[in-house]
């Protein structure tokens, strides 16, 4: 068979289901091949967003998202999502056409260095010229992706190679010499974070993205119970544990909440896992000293990379849990866990909300109401990523996700098509700004075309409300290209797609339009009015 | 400090990017890089030679670890290392300096490789520093052209890096 009928059956073997591409002619061979394959194709309306499709699909199931794109700018665009995932740890496998292989180096049309150009962001990468390597090199870009610290690889094929003939082998078993990922987590070190937990007075566990990439909820959450440890997030772990459990106290770092990064400032005690410390999470430590630092990480290389760390654990976070689990005694924490409950139920006074607009945080209060419980959000990035993160309230059944590594806006639109498609009967609900939605809003279109019942929450502020914010406090309120002026009327432009829209202008019309839209079988876009003064840090 | 690094990687086009690349976007500093293949045809040898602290040296040995291509990676003490550096200096030679520069390259147990009306070309392998005080030997009588390959490094005694 062809090389390109080869690959579409190697995604047949990998199970996937769906993909998510745009095609163009160095991909053709591939997409010729893949009508008949039983393998959903959505088009989206911007490669970039189908990277970033494939990684809301990847977070939700746990494989690898599929995303196809063709040569030279095609690939090109698909580069931000492709990176988006690198910083988030998502496994996507990326499959770009080449221009022919004899042509490779000459500067055709539509040529571009795509595997030199994404080498800085992926895992690893492929361009296949002998066509009997393609079984073998989609298999192991799976195995790749999806193992160890998990992350986007790209094969480019070369559309010659693509029509050239093969045998379809594809392999049981990968074996990669140079890579082998440590899972099993070293047995003295687990004693030692044993050890340190029962030394500890005030112990304080912070979890991020890696509990949910090791699929380690459930272990969490029973070692918090076990051993009565106060849990808080980084943005990218919110929701691997209960957020009405009393063992929670929120999100840390920059961004985060009083709770939490109080909780940091007079722990004793910090586990780390499955967090990468990154810049904006790692604020809430620098007034620490003295505490003791576990780090239980699969990536060796993150331990002592942003924080210094006394005891490194290197592994699988549901093997190294249920390991630490099994010897650790029950234990209690009532005075620590007490003056913890203090600090988060203060509460904070909130500025009076302008007439004809829509205070955030009692929105989605409201929406916190309603939600089912298995209910998926999707952050943007700025503001009301910020709003999102601080205010929304999950169980363990629930999923919030966003782009928070690499802050990429645009993402939580395309990111909700894929994370609807991976589970079509959980709701799916995207919140933006009018900034980020104007990056992404051209997938309306996917959303109708394809039949993809996702909610859309935007918050309309007419300014890029993030930077707006930095300006004020940094550069002595001297605002310059910030404002939106000139965005269309939103709910307008999804009636235009077809697609149901409301506007909320006022709180007291919040509980009515969140039903109606929730209540809803179709898609749909609520646009909510925000005063540009609001702030994320009040 | 100066670290050398040796890293084996599989014998496959792009491995050099991939591993020079990581070195210019995490802004480790490369003091001389020297790649060949081992005795296994599949297995390439690069050696390279970083400027940083402790902290960047774990980094970078751990961050070469990541790289799929990279099958074993080492760093080494002086002490345990032989180096070496392959130098080729034309120097500029009046009939009447020849002597004089022969008996500089005998010092320095250099090989007169090519020689001239009004040059003569030396080679000496060496570790870096015997190879400095030789370019300042030469320097007084006028170097033409000096090329200068990476450090490669092999352990001291029986030990070895192989697979």
């Amino acid at each position: 068979m062809t090389v390109a009928r080869a690959m579409v059956e190697c995604l047949k073997v990998e199970g996937v289901r769906h993909v998510f591409g745009y095609p163009g002619a160095a991909i053709c061979p591939f997409y010729d091949e893949l009508i008949s394959s039983g393998i959903e194709h959505i088009l989206v309306r911007h490669e970039v967003n189908g990277g970033h499709a494939a990684s809301g699909y990847a977070r939700m199931t746990g494989k690898a998202g599929v995303c196809i794109a063709t040569s030279g700018p095609g690939a090109l665009n698909l580069i931000t999502s492709i990176a988006t995932a690198y910083m988030d740890s998502i496994p996507i496998v990326a499959i770009t056409g080449q221009v022919n292989s004899d042509q490779i180096g000459r500067d055709v049309f539509q040529e571009a260095d795509i595997t030199g150009s994404a080498e800085p962001f992926v895992k690893h990468s492929y361009i296949v010229k002998d066509p009997d390597t393609i079984c073998d090199v989609i298999k192991k870009a799976f195995y790749i992706a999806e193992t160890g610290r998990p992350g986007p690889v790209l094969i480019d094929v070369p559309m010659d190679v693509q029509l050239m003939e093969t045998e379809f082998l594809y392999p049981d078993k990968v074996e990669i010499r140079s890579y082998k990922p440590t899972t099993e987590g070293n047995k003295l070190q687990i004693k030692r974070v044993a050890d340190a937990i029962d030394k500890a007075s005030r112990p304080l566990i912070c979890a991020g993205g890696g509990v949910f990439l090791s699929g380690a909820k459930k272990e969490l959450a029973e070692l918090v119970h076990k051993c009565d440890i106060p849990v808080i997030n980084t943005m990218m772990g919110l929701s691997n544990i209960d957020m009405n459990d009393k063992l929670y106290f929120g999100m840390m770092g920059m961004h985060g909440v009083k709770a939490a990064n109080y909780a940091v400032s007079r722990c004793d005690l910090l586990i780390l896992l499955g967090a990468r410390m990154g810049d904006r999470a790692v604020v809430a430590l620098e007034k620490t000293s003295g505490i003791v630092i576990i780090h239980i990480d699969i990536d060796p290389a993150e331990i002592g990379k942003n924080v210094d760390v006394n005891t490194p654990v290197v592994g699988d976070i549901k093997k190294i849990l249920t390991q630490l689990i099994a010897i650790m005694p029950e234990m209690q924490h009532t005075e620590w866990c007490e003056e913890l409950a203090a600090v988060r139920a203060e509460k904070c006074e909130l500025p009076k909300t302008v007439k004809g607009t829509v205070c955030p945080k009692p929105f989605i209060e409201e929406l916190n109401r309603q939600i089912p419980e298995d209910c998926v959000i999707v952050a943007d990035v700025g503001q009301n990523q910020i709003w999102t993160a601080n205010n929304i309230c999950l169980t363990d059944k629930g999923r919030f996700m966003t782009a928070g590594g690499m802050g990429t806006m645009g993402y939580s639109l395309p990111a909700a098509i894929g994370a609807k498609k991976a589970f079509p009967e959980r709701t799916v609900i995207a919140l933006c700004g009018d900034g980020s939605l104007q990056m992404e809003f051209m997938e309306l279109a996917t959303v109708i075309q394809h039949g993809i019942n996702v909610k859309i929450i935007v918050f309309v502020n007419s300014t890029l409300g993030m930077v707006k914010e930095l300006q004020d406090m940094l550069y002595d309120k001297r605002e310059t290209a910030v404002d939106l002026t000139g965005s269309p009327k939103f709910d307008i432009i999804a009636q235009a797609y077809g697609i149901d829209a409301e506007n909320v202008t006022d709180i007291s019309q919040a509980k009515k339009a969140i039903a109606d839209m929730l209540d809803s079988e179709k898609p749909y876009l609520l646009q909510v009015i925000v005063d540009k003064d609001e702030r994320t840090i009040i | 400090m100066k670290h050398t690094i040796s890293v084996l990687v599989e014998n496959h086009a792009g491995v050099l990017a991939r591993v020079a690349g990581l070195f210019a976007r995490r802004a480790y500093n490369i003091d001389s890089l020297a790649v060949g293949v081992t005795a296994d045809e599949n297995v390439s040898r690069i050696t390279i030679v970083a400027d940083g602290d402790d902290y960047t040296l774990e980094q970078i040995l751990k961050q070469l670890n990541k790289l799929i291509d990279v099958i074993k990676v080492r760093s080494f003490s002086e002490n345990d290392l032989l180096t070496r550096e392959l130098v080729l200096v034309k120097v500029n030679c009046t009939p009447a300096q020849r002597s004089e520069l022969i008996s500089i390259a005998k010092i320095a147990e250099a090989k007169i490789s090519d020689i001239s009306v009004n040059t003569i070309t030396l080679e000496l392998s060496d570790y870096s520093n015997k190879i400095r005080t030789f370019e300042e030997l030469l320097r007084p009588y006028g170097i033409k052209e000096i090329v200068r390959t990476g450090t490669v490094a092999i352990q001291r005694g029986s030990a070895s890096l192989t697979l």
